[in-house]
């Protein structure tokens, strides 16, 4: 499986209230509406200017803060087609994997807007504007299964069962 | 082979023994979620089709409680409904914090396996249970199956010797561990807090340690049980109650030694809760909001910590003072102690039991430009309201001292 975008690039500690504000969820009903509302604090015209397939490329501990599955939920819903960072935030990398978000902990260098590709399989992440490229640890078969299949959900309705069930 | 807590928790539960880097699937005790992570549990559980509960499920309904506004009341009465069709056990509107409430109606054991539906869930490890933040989808499956998949954890142990100086509390102890470890410190990992200074804490107190190790990234925060926690849960908790503590030589992946008498007054700058200083260091700006609340800084102990400062003293007139219990039994306890009256004459605006003001939703925002002195748990950027509003985290004790003289203070002036 492979993903193809342009890089966003943020840093380290992005939380998921820069990626949905908290107070948001309990004023804004559906998480359609909360769509234009990502990266709100963070990253001003972020809704308008996403693309389907961007990449987003940050530093150490991304997804730190809440459990709000609507964090990750909502970056696959704006078209984001997978988090490079240098490392997770244990609960987010969870829920990403459950809803089918495909998250790499690698180091990577990269500008906003240069080219990437990462290839889920073979563990590589390429910067096609600055022709690097950057290799990590692959999942394990059975998350990979559950990415490939679009989160735990889609899993079990295509499989009438849970991956580690 | 000496074991950490959670490997001696989590080889009970999937019977045999396991270590570090290990995947199992394990029986849960308890799966729970609260009116901000519960609404997309359900709609996960209602596409899969679910026949059953496997899993002893609990529903909160604490973050936006009671209902701020029409879309909040009609998630809340979606859970009603859930919970009612489904078997959950609901503590509706008014009976208080998840990680207060759960504890406090004997669902919770040493040795327990517990998943819950926010991050703040690894409070229950002051007493000896293994319990994990996860998302929605999480619970949702925990709730269908009875059991999650998990990597067994190394851990870390946090040791604090010696004793605190009188104005020094628990919430000073974990802002210090914070403060070192860093806001990944412990990512993926669980620590252990040990040492002589835990043991002579409370319960309450133990609560606001296991409550913040999240803040290091911990998935679980663990105090070994002793006779004061097997007195709290057996006013509670039906039945034999065992209690846990490491093995002796237990392998833990690092180990940090903390000096009590040597730990300040402390606070987390606004934005970061790692970026941690003793108040000394930042006295004297001026502070609009003071919260006394929260899964954090909302228990009984913590009201009468700022009560020794409030007594006989009045806010200062340009500082607002919220305090909201985290629970109906906190709030019976004000009620009954007499300490209500001393909040407000100190000029407190009392609350609910709800977590009102920690995530920003309602009951006391911050607006732009606006300073907060808070007993919460995060103070990112927003959190509490405007994007522009500064929020301190810090004790009872220190937010006390600030509404008292209007200006960020350390609470030794009053008490040293
Ligand atoms: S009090 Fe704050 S940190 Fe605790 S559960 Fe409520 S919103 Fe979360």
């Amino acid at each position: 499986m492979r993903v193809c975008g342009r890089a966003w690039k943020l840093g380290d500690d992005v939380t998921t209230d820069h990626i949905i504000p908290g107070r948001l969820k309990y004023s804004v009903g559906s998480l359609e509406e909360m769509r234009k509302y990502v990266f709100h604090d963070l990253i001003p015209g972020f809704a308008e200017l996403v693309r389907s397939g961007d990449i987003i490329v940050a530093g150490r501990n991304f997804g730190y803060g809440s459990s709000r599955e609507h964090a990750a939920r909502l970056l696959k819903i704006v078209g984001i087609g997978a988090v490079v960072a240098s490392s997770f935030a244990r609960i987010f990398y969870r829920n990403a994997i459950n809803v089918g978000l495909p998250v790499v902990e690698a180091d990577v260098e990269a500008d906003q807007w240069d080219l990437m590709e990462v290839d889920l399989e073979r563990g590589i992440v390429e910067n096609k504007t600055k022709a690097s490229s950057f290799k990590f640890k692959p999942f394990p078969r059975e998350i990979m299964e559950i990415i490939v299949e679009g989160g735990v959900e889609e899993y079990f309705r295509k499989r009438g069962r849970f991956p580690w069930g | 082979m000496a074991m950490t807590m959670v490997e001696k928790i989590l080889s009970l539960k999937v019977g045999k023994k396991v270590s570090p880097g290990e995947h199992v699937v394990a029986p849960v005790d308890l799966v729970y979620a609260h009116d901000g992570t519960a609404p997309l549990a359900i709609e996960v559980m209602e596409r899969l089709g679910i026949r059953e509960l496997r899993g002893r499920t609990a529903f909160t309904i604490d973050h936006a409680s009671p209902p701020p506004n029409v879309d909040s009341a009609s998630i809340h009465l979606r859970m009603r409904d859930f919970a009612s069709r489904w078997g959950v056990r609901l503590f509706d509107v008014g009976e208080g914090i998840c990680h207060q409430v759960l504890p406090e109606s004997g669902m919770v054991k040493p040795w327990d396996l517990v998943v819950g539906a926010d991050s703040h869930t690894v409070t229950l490890g002051a007493l000896g249970a293994l319990a994990i933040g996860v998302g929605s989808t999480d619970a949702a499956v925990a709730m269908i199956t009875g059991s999650i998949w998990l990597r067994v954890p190394e851990s870390i142990a946090l040791s604090v010797n010696g004793e605190l100086r009188s104005y020094v509390t628990a919430k000073d102890v974990i802002l210090e561990m914070i403060g070192r470890l860093g806001s990944d410190g412990a990512n993926y990992k669980a620590v252990e807090f040990l040492g002589s200074t835990v043991e002579s804490m409370s319960v309450d107190s133990r609560m606001v340690l296991a409550n913040m190790s999240v803040e290091m990234g911990a998935k679980a925060g663990l105090v070994p049980t002793d006779d004061k926690t097997i007195a709290w849960l057996s006013e509670r908790v039906q039945g034999e109650i065992r209690g846990i503590r490491p093995d002796d030589g237990a392998n833990y992946s690092s180990l940090h030694e903390f000096s009590a008498p040597e730990i300040k007054p402390n606070v987390s700058l606004p934005g970061n809760v790692d970026e941690v200083v003793p108040v000394e260091e930042v006295e004297g700006e001026e502070v609009q909001l003071v919260f006394i609340g929260s899964c954090s800084g909302g228990r009984f102990e913590d009201f009468l910590s700022a009560a020794r400062i409030m007594r006989g003293r009045r806010r200062s007139e340009g500082t607002r003072c919220i305090a909201v219990p985290a629970s109906k039994e906190v709030y019976g306890r004000l009620v009954a102690s007499g300490l209500i009256g001393t909040l407000l004459e100190f000029g407190c605006l009392i609350g609910p039991p709800t977590c009102g003001p920690c995530i920003g939703a309602h009951m006391g925002l911050a607006g732009p430009g606006e300073v907060v002195v808070s007993t919460s748990t995060r103070n990112f950027p927003g959190r509490m309201g405007s994007p522009d509003s500064r929020v301190y985290l810090a004790s009872p004790l220190t937010a006390a001292a600030s509404a008292a003289t209007g200006r960020l203070t350390d609470p030794g002036r009053f008490l040293a």
